[in-house]
């Protein structure tokens, strides 16, 4: 029998390549391109008054500079907003190169192009701009206040307020006999992948196409977006996105102005160009996640029990909101977790703030809604002086309970309905894996040593898989090698190897035999992207049912070959053969042959194909219905989202004298379904865990009241080394298989990340006894804390 | 511009450079060997991470002119026909990249390590790493790949 490839923990098949330095990210393409820099606002918020390039044009190898006045047509106009929605009624997106106005530190004013890109800078350096400052509006507060506007046109800086709710929020908070108040804070942070944007263009002036690799996590939507913003028509523009060193999120924002003004250029010019950013631009001029205010109250009876959840929150979607509302209604829906929350009523406002735009960041608006449901669990807990655990469990929504409607809307316009999930049966996991009932005695003997520990934890529920849709192409060639392409995009999660693993399965072929490509739209045409732990749900499912489709035909071919019942074929190791009767057989790649019906014959399959029928003489050589070539294409589509869920348990131990906050265990239990590759999944949430502490512990935007953003660069930004993470992640797994999909899995791309802070919160505040509002913390942070506490 | 000797990989070269070169660029751009990335402009990400005569050196950081006169070896100076490197090979057996962008710098960073210590501690190679940033894998199975590459050495 052939090896069963799904759930096997193999290592990948990226990695050979990545390993001998011969991966393509896009700076190793286009060495005869030229080089893109821009000009970009040192102000937060100024009216352009002049820009004076004269001393700029002698730079030797300059070749072109742009400024808002050249650009043509649509491309003159603002960028689109790429998802609307009902109560997004002040949405502003900016234009691909400033107007009049800059409204963030960052913004592109101007494009030089010159022959390389220390040349650019140079010719960049010269360009005079001459700004009027214009006060800035920064942080949430200053948002609300709207003493100064972001937009003349926008009145109280507010883009959109939206609204759910489930019951009367008012009438049980007013009959419940226990009501707290919490005003919770999550400041800003980012994705920071180790590469940062980057687009290399090519345009034929023979043929009248373009061709353009852009370091994306959605290659078809920057297609459109390049079609439509240029007017070419679609067909005539091809996105590849070749290797790409991490996403995480940001670069599914699109069109970024780069993306498109670069393609414009390279017409322009007819000549390839480039644009590669560099690390203080990816900090002041792509995106950011995370900043929120949260206003709560809740109601509960004498157990613990929610009886009413009324959120109110403030969310600063920087100086333009292109992305739409997606995070703020992700964290609106899914803060209730593995929680019945009695009636619920969420209403939030996205604001705009002199600052760069926020476009989801691994996670996607849920970090912050765990955050807020978690502290109002321990502050339950600490109210009614009971013990953490148990008043989760006495709010979970039960086994049986499934699938649970909430009663709400999710980001992809669909009700919020769990699809699975044993969150008991987790919990009692956690709690084994980390000796929650033991930890008394831990924290007794460590209080012996002078020594002070916590112990806290985290649960989530995260909307995996959205919609729409994704599609798969399998195609197996005459030498039997399988082609699988699917289009949405890979940023290093191993698509390759688990889709690999899929099909060698679904075929019968050895793994060896697959290969997988990603985000080219010449290979698959049709693909959203890569988000919301999407790609194995979606686009796996979507392979598995072309590789499916493909086998089916084989089958059909060769059991005319065989002169045999398809239902009595196997395919091994890729030779289709008749079940229990040996040496009847067939191998896949002579199916291939025989599946197009062709004159010529190139190869040795070809020839080996001579000795089977060719088919029946009294139908056409490819009969109706049927299409020639072994190939097999479909898409997956599913009604709605799969819900996967983990919860974290952290023990901190936090020093009495400097308040540093070392993380002792880190341990987590984790549901995403059916596991492809196992070591994969542990990959995805070693990393996300290593966000989520850096979240929690190190990362924040700090920008000063005039919106100048203090620590754009690595010097300042604490991104984790290797020795600030903690140094084991124990994982435990559940498997409760989707019932949403042919795999039964569910998305784990994010999760490591989502209950992170709230996590490491519940841990320092046990460990210190002073109650935690606001994450990330620092060492001087908790310091202060203490020494509130102390002067009472 | 002006002129600097580099033995690059093994090979002895003379190019004319632009005095500003850095060596990142000199080896991504003049000698055409683009597995070393650039991930910063601070000194901070460790991604152009080379050997400079056997030591570890971030080659964002160094002028290609100072390079001159000295042996250099990037990640394709790893490479073997028969196979991966054994700390290539480590990293691979232990899952210790994803997108693989950290990965060259990573693994020369490893391999100056443990040229100067081949049997480091856990705390010792988390310490000896402290300068290259991965984003992806939460550095646990780099950690791993390290001790294993040690380990698989001293076998
Ligand atoms: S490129 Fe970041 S340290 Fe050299
Ligand atoms: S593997 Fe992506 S940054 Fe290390």
């Amino acid at each position: 029998m052939s090896t069963r490839w799904f759930g096997q923990p193999i290592p990948r098949v990226e990695d050979e390549r990545l390993l001998r330095g011969a991966g393509a990210y896009l700076d190793d393409l286009g060495h005869d391109a030229l080089a893109a820099a821009f000009v970009r606002s040192p102000h937060a918020h100024a009216r352009i008054t002049d820009v004076d390039v004269s001393a700029a044009l002698d730079v030797e190898g300059l070749v072109a500079i742009y400024t808002y006045d050249d650009l043509p047509d649509r491309l003159a106009e603002p960028l689109p907003l790429l998802i609307p929605h009902p109560t997004l009624t002040h949405g502003r997106t900016p234009y691909a190169l400033a107007r009049d106005k800059v409204h963030h530190v960052g913004a592109p004013v101007a494009m030089v192009v010159a022959e390389d890109r220390y040349l650019a800078e140079d010719a960049a350096e010269r360009i005079a701009v001459r700004y009027e400052p214009l006060p800035a509006v920064v942080g949430i507060a200053a948002a609300r206040a709207a003493a100064h506007l972001v937009h003349e046109d926008v009145p109280g800086n507010l883009a959109a307020r939206m609204t759910q709710s489930t019951g009367d929020v008012d009438a049980a908070l007013a009959a419940a006999p226990h009501v707290l108040s919490l005003d919770l804070a999550i400041e800003r942070s980012a994705s920071t992948p180790l590469e940062g944007r980057g687009v290399l263009a090519r345009w034929d002036a023979e043929a009248r196409r373009m061709r353009i690799w852009s370091s994306t996590q959605t290659s078809t939507g920057v297609r459109a977006a390049v079609a439509a913003k240029l007017d070419l028509p679609l067909v005539d523009v091809d996105v590849i996105t070749p290797d790409v060193g991490g996403g995480f999120g940001v670069k599914i924002m699109h069109p970024w102005p780069e993306e498109v003004l670069v393609p414009w250029a390279a017409r322009l010019l007819a000549r390839p160009v480039k644009f590669v950013e560099d690390r203080r631009e990816h900090f002041v001029a792509s995106a950011h996640e995370r900043g929120q205010l949260h206003s709560v109250r809740v109601g509960f009876d004498d157990d613990g029990r929610l009886l009413g959840l009324d959120v109110r929150f403030w969310h600063d979607h920087g100086a333009f909101i292109p992305y739409g509302l997606i995070v703020p209604i992700i964290t609106s829906t899914q803060l209730l977790g593995p929680y019945k929350p009695g009636a619920y009523r969420v209403t939030f406002d996205s604001l705009y703030t002199n600052t760069v735009i926020v476009t989801p960041y691994r996670g996607a608006g849920r970090p912050q809604g765990v955050f807020v449901m978690e502290r109002v669990m321990d502050a339950i807990a600490r109210e009614l002086g009971l013990d953490r655990t148990t008043v989760r469990e006495r709010n979970f929504i039960e086994p049986h309970e499934m699938p649970y409607d909430h009663g709400l809307v999710f980001q992809d316009g669909r009700p919020l309905i769990y699809d699975s999930g044993d969150f008991p049966a987790s919990l009692a996991k956690l709690k084994q894996l980390v000796g929650w009932d033991d930890f008394e005695q831990a924290r007794e003997t460590a209080r012996a040593e002078g020594r002070r520990i916590g112990i806290g934890l985290a649960c989530y529920v995260e909307g995996t898989g959205v919609g729409p849709y994704e599609g798969g192409h399998v195609v197996i060639e005459t030498s039997g090698k399988v082609k699988v392409a699917t289009g949405l995009t890979s940023q290093g999660q191993g698509h390759q190897t688990v889709f690999a693993q899929i099909v060698a399965d679904e075929l019968g072929v050895p793994l060896d035999d697959v290969e997988v490509v990603t985000g080219d739209t010449r290979r698959f045409g049709y693909a959203v992207g890569t988000f919301a732990s999407r790609a194995a749900v979606m686009s796996g499912s979507a392979i598995a049912l072309a590789a499916r489709a493909a086998k089916e035909k084989a089958l059909r071919v060769a059991g005319d070959a065989l002169e045999a019942n398809p239902d009595d074929l196997e395919i091994v190791d890729g030779v289709v053969r008749v079940v229990g009767a040996p040496g009847a057989e067939i191998s896949l790649g002579t199916v291939a042959v025989l599946s197009n019906p062709l004159r010529y014959a190139f190869d040795t399959a070809a020839q080996a194909a001579t000795q089977f029928a060719s088919g029946d003489p009294a139908k056409p050589p490819v009969p109706e219905d049927d299409e020639p070539g072994l190939e097999g294409r479909d898409y997956f589509s599913p009604m709605q989202s799969t819900f996967a869920n983990g919860m974290h348990a952290v023990v901190v131990e936090t020093d009495p004298d400097t308040a540093e906050v070392k993380i002792l265990r880190y341990c987590v239990v984790h549901d995403c379904g059916t596991l492809i590759n196992p070591r994969i999944v542990e990959g995805q949430i070693h990393g996300g865990v290593a966000q989520g502490v850096a979240g929690a512990l190190y990362e924040r935007m700090a920008y000063d009241d005039a919106g100048q953003l203090q620590n754009a660069s690595f010097m300042d930004f604490l991104m984790p080394y290797a020795s600030e993470v903690p140094s084991s992640v124990e994982i435990d797994h559940l498997e409760t298989p989707s019932p949403m999909n042919p795999l039964g899995i569910k998305g784990a791309g994010e999760a490591g990340v989502i209950p992170g802070a709230a996590a490491i919160a519940s841990a320092i505040e046990d460990a210190e006894g002073i109650v935690l509002t606001s994450m990330p913390i620092s060492p001087s942070e908790l310091w202060e804390l203490r020494r509130s506490k102390e002067t009472g | 511009m002006m002129r600097v000797d580099i033995t690059v990989n093994g090979r002895a070269r003379a190019d004319d450079v632009e005095a500003r070169l850095l060596l990142v660029h000199y080896l991504r751009d003049v000698c055409g060997l683009r597995a070393t990335n650039v991930g910063c402009d601070t000194t901070s990400c460790g991604s152009c991470t080379v050997l400079l005569d056997g030591a570890s050196v971030k080659s964002c950081t160094v002028l290609a002119a100072q390079a001159s006169g000295h042996e250099v070896t990037t990640l394709e100076g790893l490479n073997r026909s028969d196979g991966l490197h054994p700390v290539q090979e480590a990293f691979r057996q232990e899952h210790g990249l994803q997108c693989g962008f950290c990965t060259p710098g990573m693994v020369m960073a490893a391999v100056g390590l443990l040229a100067d210590n081949p049997d480091p501690s856990e705390d010792e190679v988390r310490e000896g790493l402290e300068g290259n940033f991965c984003r992806c894998t939460g550095y646990h199975n780099i950690v791993r790949a390290v001790r294993a590459a040690a380990s698989g050495g001293r076998a």
